[in-house]
This record gives structure tokens, C-alpha cells and sequence, in this order.
């Protein structure tokens, strides 16, 4: 599919354009593939009931979602936030008017106003109709968080669409891309269905290629009991382009370092798509081969590599859901069991731009800046580091670190318009499950707002190289930023610029 | 009207009790400030302490809408310092130096109201996501305050009498109600709103004090949080994996 898009197209058009982007689908999970994971296969009869006893479920056990429902006053401070809205003008993307796709239906059947006066206030049935609009509009919602940086009552959306794809998935009526992802990481271990004969080969063709480019006997290891390090990341860091390069930057940085470290063939998956369909269940589970992974090898560190949500579900979520972390209560065995293992006087789990960072502090590894002085390198802050986690014990320091990695191992660095980065940053417009062909007209459009701040330091800073810490955003980026007439190669990640720089 | 205010003052108690019971219940499974978030206690109530003071996510998002809101909220909180004078007796001394400034408040809740409703009229993202309820709301707020504004300059009821009937209300010991129609209206109006309070938007108050986005430390590295529910997940599921 050939899409092409132009940063300053629908600058004049009008507000709204209702319905834009009602054609804008993912495919329906079939039934294989919501079977492999446990879940409803197909919408059959009564979904209704089940659809409205699962949102009742929720509503008992994410006070998120309570809180939310009710808590919005239509003030409109967050409508214009969203980069799918801003990209499409369909009001069915504002935010509020994303939101107000469930609480319609809260209103109706959970609400004494809604139940007596439903037009007044807006209240609707549950019907068909309304079911896919559910479907196509909460799978146009990255779960980037902007939205809620604004609201004045801290609603975040994402929560919203979190608590919808996961009745949908309850009723049988699941996306395909999602759910087939899952199917993977249970199967074969992670999402690219990479299975771990083929990752041993992968990884030890890389080592030869590095040992002949470099004259270094570079290693990456997997399964080796006894590594101090884990390394889990995101699959396609070992062989999708340019992933590949970040994940050559973190064996260096370990090289260089002498820190013996691992991956492992049962945690060979960085992200976690349960958060993305807000089933806390797949959640937990997907996240479970982390800390079995951890228990086997006898590992002390659990460090993640550069994937958005992946550091969103290891920062806020694994200590709740695996115990890697720290500070569980005594008579917690769970979490105990693991937390003893683990060495404490580094952050569990740690960013491995934590890692690099307080290496490169610390003089254990030495870098040569001058290595990329063909870039002058922007960075682009990944929604789900900004607005979902933290590096390091300062409140901004998911903003700052990565920065100042690239400040030590990049001679130009440049930011882009500050509306645009740190808390404010703009989504890819490809993560939260959207990452799909069928869906790459919203992906397109979802990216503008990026590729405009991105523009404008390519005109006005010469910037040529776009760093960022996520797997999502690189995939998105590489196929969008043709799009718009900018060289795919642009997009990077930061240790690939510390691979570049790093000395061995 | 005696009925009428002890009808509305228990629906909205109870309602509103009912309601914190119900957020104060419901477990947050997983942790999920918007970050950058203060990692203590300490820093969560300042936090919030900004949020209700200064609408501080709203200066961010909307100037124009903050500016509004705040003269509202903030004429808002002078009325109803200004209305204690019928509630309390004596009157404390803060109070009455404080009453002046009511009557500004009055003014800015009535400028901010129109600013707010003009907003929901003109701009056509915020006219789409408009509810009629929506517009019923600021036309009962300026009922309120058009009618408290017009006692104040131009009907000056029996403000004596008036007091008379609350504070015989919240002692239990009955006064007549003073025959004064804007008098009427006005506190009809309130307990319209009183009444709603628990099942409406208004909750945005109480929410947010309850909104984990702003409430939760973000401490998930140091401290294990564990939701009943979850907890009980994993009671039931460790058997199976525990090794
Ligand atoms: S979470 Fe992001 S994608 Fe979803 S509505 Fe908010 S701003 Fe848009
Ligand atoms: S900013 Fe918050 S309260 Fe205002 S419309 Fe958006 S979600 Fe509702």
C-alpha cells in the first residue's frame, strides 16, 4: 500500500470531519486465534449481557476506570491533544468524544441518570452498532497517555481503551494483530516467532559478522546460567533493521564493561501486548516467563532494553505482578522469593540506558563522540517512557538520561519544538496494538504531528538522525517517515549511537 | 421549603457517602501515575493540593478554559465563604471582613459561567461533546448566581429572615420560611444541584481525589503494590508455579 502524506495538509480543514476515519479497521481476530489464548472465540448470541457483565467486572476492579467514567465535565481541555485526532479531524478521536464511547454506555446501564433520562444525558444502548464503533475507534487509540497530561481530573484514556478491547475480547470480538502476537509469545516464546534454535543462530551469525568488523570477539550469550545480567528486550532488536544496531550497542557496552550478562530463550520477548488489550491475566502471564527465566539462570540484574511499554509493564507493573523489584512485604513469599536473589544496590529492573549511563559516569567504559559526527541527532521521547515510567531516582530522568547518553557519545544534538517532547511528546502513531497494515492510513495520519516537530528541525537544525528508545517507534517510524519524503534511515535507536561511539 | 431542604441535604449526603465508599473500595490493581510523578506521599498531596488549587494539568491543556474555570471555582469558594454568615451564629470575625468579597465572587462565577457556556457554544470540537445535560448545568449555575447577584443589588430580601430559616433548619428548631420569591428560586436552585451532585459530573470533585493518574506514588520499584483482588490471584495461581 503506498500512502503518502504531507506535514502541512489539513492545516485549513474544517474542525471536525465526523466519520473520517470510520473505515479505518483492524481485521477480526478469527477464531484460532482467540481460542489459543483462552479467549471467547466468535460474537455469538447474549454478547450483549456478557459485554455489560464484564464492564460491570471492571467497573468493581479498576478504580481507574470508575473514577473515570464518571469524573469527566465535557470540558474539552483534552480534544485537540490527541495526534490521531489532530492527523484526521474525526471527532470520534478527540479524547473525550473516545471515552464518551463507553460512558454512554456506563450511563445507560450503571447510572440512575442514565437509566431515567438516558437523551439528556447522552446514554446509549449497547447495541451492534455501537460494539464496532468500540472496535474501530478504541483500536485507533495508541494508549500514549497524552490526553491525560491535560485533563484536570488525570483521566487517561488509554484506560478507557484498555477496559474496551477488553470486553470486546471477552465477547469474542478481539483484534487480530494483538491477539496473534500473544498466541506467539505463549508458543514459541516472543512476538516475532522467533523460535530459540533460530535466535541461537541469529545471534552467533551477528557475533562472527562483529568479530570481522570490529576484530572483537563480542558475544552475545543466551541461556547462561550464572550471568550476573538478564537481558530481556524486544525480538525484533535481533535481526529487524534499525533494532539490530541497539542491540550490537548494548552487547558492547556489556563487552566493554565486563559484565557478564544473558538473554534467555524463555524471556525472549521484551514487550508485553497483554497490557496493550488490558487483560491483566495475559498480562501477568506474559510477564511470568520474565521472572521464571530469572529464577533459572540465577541471575542478580534484570535489565530491559529499548522498547517503550516493555519498560512501561518491567518499571510500573513487574514488581506487582512477578516481584522483580523490591520492597516486598515479609510475609510476601511470592515476591520474597525472587527479591532475595536479586542485588539491590542496582535499581530491579533496571533501563539499560540506566545501565549505560551510569557506566559511562562512572569512566568504566569510554566513548569517542567524533564516531558520529555525521548526525546531528534529535531525540524523540517514546510515550510510554514519558508518561508511564522513570529512569534513575529523578522524577524526569526517563527525559534526561537518554539525553545525556547521546550529549556523551553525539557531538550535535538538537531538540525538537518543546510542545513536542518530553510529557508533551507525540505518540509514533503505530503503538498500543496499531502496529498492522490494515491500519497503516491511521498510522500515517497519527504520525503527522511528530513528522511536523521533526520538519522543522530538519530545516532549521540540519537534524539527519532521529534517536529514540523504542521498538515500536523505530517499525512505525522506518515505514512512515517515507511517508512524508524523509529517508527511512533517519530513525534509529540510542545505542546504536553508543555502539557507533563506544570503545572496545 | 423545610422539607425540601432536608430532603435534598440527605440525598446528597447519603449519595455522596455512597459514592467515596465506592471509589474508596475499588482497588487500583496496578500502578499508573501520569509521570513525570512525585516518587513519595509527601509529594502526592502537593501534588493534588496543585491540581485543586491552581488546576494545574488544566493551565497546560487550555489557557482561555483555565482562566474561566477559575474565576468560577474561585468566586465559587468567596460565595460560599460568604454564605457561612447564614449558617454560623455568631458570625466569626474573618467572616464578616471576608464578605465584600462574596459579592466579587458572585461576579466571576457569572463572567466565568458565560465564558465556559460561550466556549461550549463557539468552539466546535467542545460543541460535539456537549450533552444537553451539559448545558442544563451552566444554565442552573447562573440561575444561582444570577439570582444570588440580583438579591445583593437589587431585591435585598430579608436577609435576617433568611437566616432565620437556616439556621432553624440545622438546629432542628423551625422558622418560617420568608415569603420572597428570588429568595425561593435561589434556594431551589441549590438543592437541585445538591440532589444531583452524587449522580452527575459533579463528581469531578470527589474524583479526582480518587484518580490514581494523580494519586499513586511512583515508587513501583521500591515498594510491591498489591490489589486484593490480585493478591488473591496469586494466592490461588502459586501452587501451580511456584518452584
Ligand atoms: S491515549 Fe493517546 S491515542 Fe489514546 S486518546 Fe489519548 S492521546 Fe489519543
Ligand atoms: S480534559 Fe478530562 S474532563 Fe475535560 S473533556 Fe477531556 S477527559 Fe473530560
Amino acid at each position: 500500500m503506498a500512502v503518502s502524506a504531507h506535514v502541512d495538509e489539513n492545516e485549513d480543514a474544517p474542525e471536525l470531519i465526523p466519520g473520517a476515519t470510520a473505515g479505518v479497521k483492524s481485521f477480526v481476530a478469527p477464531p484460532e486465534t482467540q481460542e489459543a489464548i483462552g479467549f471467547t472465540p466468535a460474537l455469538t448470541d447474549g454478547w450483549q449481557e456478557r459485554a455489560l457483565q464484564r464492564m460491570g467486572e471492571l467497573l468493581e476492579r479498576y478504580r481507574s476506570l470508575r473514577v473515570f467514567m464518571d469524573a469527566c465535565v465535557h470540558c474539552g481541555a483534552c480534544t485537540d491533544k490527541c495526534h490521531y485526532y489532530l492527523g484526521t479531524r474525526d471527532p470520534n478521536n478527540m479524547p473525550v468524544a473516545r471515552q464518551e464511547l463507553m460512558r454512554r454506555v456506563y450511563r445507560r446501564y450503571f447510572t440512575p441518570a442514565g437509566r431515567l433520562f438516558p437523551k439528556l444525558v447522552g446514554a446509549r444502548e449497547l447495541t451492534k452498532e455501537v460494539l464496532e464503533e468500540w472496535f474501530t475507534y478504541y483500536y485507533q487509540c495508541s494508549e500514549c497517555r497524552r490526553c491525560s497530561i491535560f485533563c484536570p481530573y488525570g483521566i487517561d484514556t488509554a484506560e478507557v481503551t484498555m477496559a474496551a478491547r477488553e470486553i470486546l475480547n471477552s465477547v469474542g470480538y478481539g483484534q487480530k494483530y494483538s491477539n496473534e502476537i500473544i498466541g506467539k509469545v505463549h508458543r514459541i516464546g516472543n512476538n516475532l516467532g522467533l523460535n530459540p534454535a533460530a535466535l541461537r543462530n541469529t545471534l552467533e551469525g551477528l557475533e562472527e559478522e562483529l568479530k570481522e568488523e570490529v576484530g572483537r570477539e563480542i558475544r552475545f550469550p543466551v541461556d547462561e546460567k550464572g550471568a550476573e545480567v538478564l537481558l530481556v528486550t524486544p525480538s525484533a532488536d535481533f535481526f529487524a533493521e534499525p533494532h539490530i544496531y541497539s542491540l550490537i550497542g548494548y552487547a558492547k557496552v556489556f563487552h566493554a564493561a565486563g559484565i557478564s550478562w544473558t538473554l534467555s530463550t524463555k524471556a525472549s520477548e521484551g514487550g508485553n501486548f497483554g497490557l496493550f488489550i488490558g487483560n491483566y491475566d495475559q498480562l501477568r502471564r506474559i510477564a511470568l516467563r520474565i521472572r521464571e527465566a530469572a529464577l533459572e539462570l540465577g541471575v542478580k540484574r534484570v535489565v530491559v532494553g529499548e522498547c517503550g511499554h516493555a519498560w512501561r509493564v518491567a518499571y510500573s507493573f513487574w514488581n506487582t505482578l512477578i516481584g522483580v523489584g523490591a520492597g516486598a512485604d515479609p510475609e510476601d513469599r511470592y515476591g520474597q522469593m525472587l527479591q532475595r536473589q536479586l542485588d539491590h544496590r542496582y535499581k530491579q529492573p533496571s533501563h539499560i540506558c540506566e545501565v549505560t549511563y551510569d557506566l559511562l559516569e562512572r569512566g568504566a567504559i569510554k566513548v569517542d563522540p567524533t564516531a558520529n559526527d555525521r548526525y546531528v541527532v534529535t531525540f524523540h521521547d517514546s510515550c510510554n517512557v514519558a508518561r508511564a515510567s522513570r529512569m534513575g531516582s529523578s522524577s524526569e530522568g526517563q527525559f534526561e538520561i537518554p539525553r545525556a547518553i547521546i550529549r556523551r557519545v553525539a557531538r550535535r544534538f538538537v531538540e525538537m519544538n518543546p510542545e513536542t517532547t518530553r510529557e508533551r511528546t507525540f505518540c509514533c502513531g503505530g503503538g498500543g496494538g496499531l502496529l498492522t497494515d490494515e491500519l497503516l492510513e491511521i498510522r500515517v495520519k497519527g504520525a503527522k504531528p511528530r513528522m511536523k516537530a521533526l520538519k522543522a528541525a530538519v530545516e532549521q537544525e540540519g537534524v539527519n538522525f532521529m534517536a529514540t528508545i523504542c521498538a515500536i517507534c523505530k517499525a512505525q517510524f522506518t515505514k512512515v517517515l517515507p511517508a512524508y519524503g524523509f529517508k527511512m534511515s533517519m530513525v534509529g535507536g540510542v545505542h546504536q549511537l553508543v555502539s557507533n561511539a563506544i570503545l572496545l | 421549603m423545610l422539607v425540601l431542604f432536608y430532603v435534598a441535604s440527605a440525598v446528597f449526603v447519603v449519595g455522596l457517602v455512597l459514592k467515596l465508599v465506592q471509589y474508596g473500595r475499588t482497588p487500583a490493581p496496578l500502578k499508573i501515575p501520569t509521570t513525570p510523578a512525585p516518587a513519595t506521599r509527601g509529594g502526592v498531596i502537593w501534588r493534588l493540593v496543585k491540581e485543586v488549587t491552581v488546576f494545574e494539568s488544566l493551565f497546560k491543556g487550555d489557557l482561555l478554559l483555565w482562566l474561566f474555570a477559575i474565576l468560577f471555582h474561585g468566586g465559587l469558594l468567596l460565595v460560599t465563604v460568604r454564605h457561612l454568615r447564614y449558617f454560623l451564629d455568631p458570625v466569626p470575625e474573618v467572616i464578616v471582613w471576608l464578605q465584600p468579597f462574596g459579592i466579587y465572587g458572585g461576579m466571576a462565577m457569572v463572567v466565568g459561567l458565560l465564558g465556559l457556556w460561550g466556549r461550549r457554544l463557539l468552539i466546535a470540537r467542545v460543541r460535539y461533546i456537549s450533552t444537553v445535560s451539559d448545558h442544563l448545568w451552566l444554565l442552573l449555575l447562573l440561575v444561582l448566581a444570577g439570582s444570588g447577584l440580583l438579591m445583593t443589588f437589587v431585591t435585598h430580601p430579608d436577609v435576617v429572615a433568611v437566616k432565620a430559616f437556616v439556621r432553624g433548619a440545622i438546629t432542628f428548631s423551625p422558622e418560617p420560611f420568608p415569603s420572597d420569591l428570588m429568595v425561593a428560586l435561589h434556594l431551589l436552585a441549590f438543592f437541585v444541584l445538591l440532589v444531583l451532585f452524587p449522580f452527575s459530573k459533579l463528581l469531578h470533585a470527589p474524583g479526582l481525589f480518587f484518580s490514581p493518574t494523580r494519586n499513586q506514588a511512583d515508587d513501583p520499584r521500591e515498594r510491591r503494590h498489591l490489589a486484593s483482588w490480585a493478591a488473591a490471584l496469586e494466592r490461588e495461581k502459586a501452587g501451580a508455579e511456584e518452584r
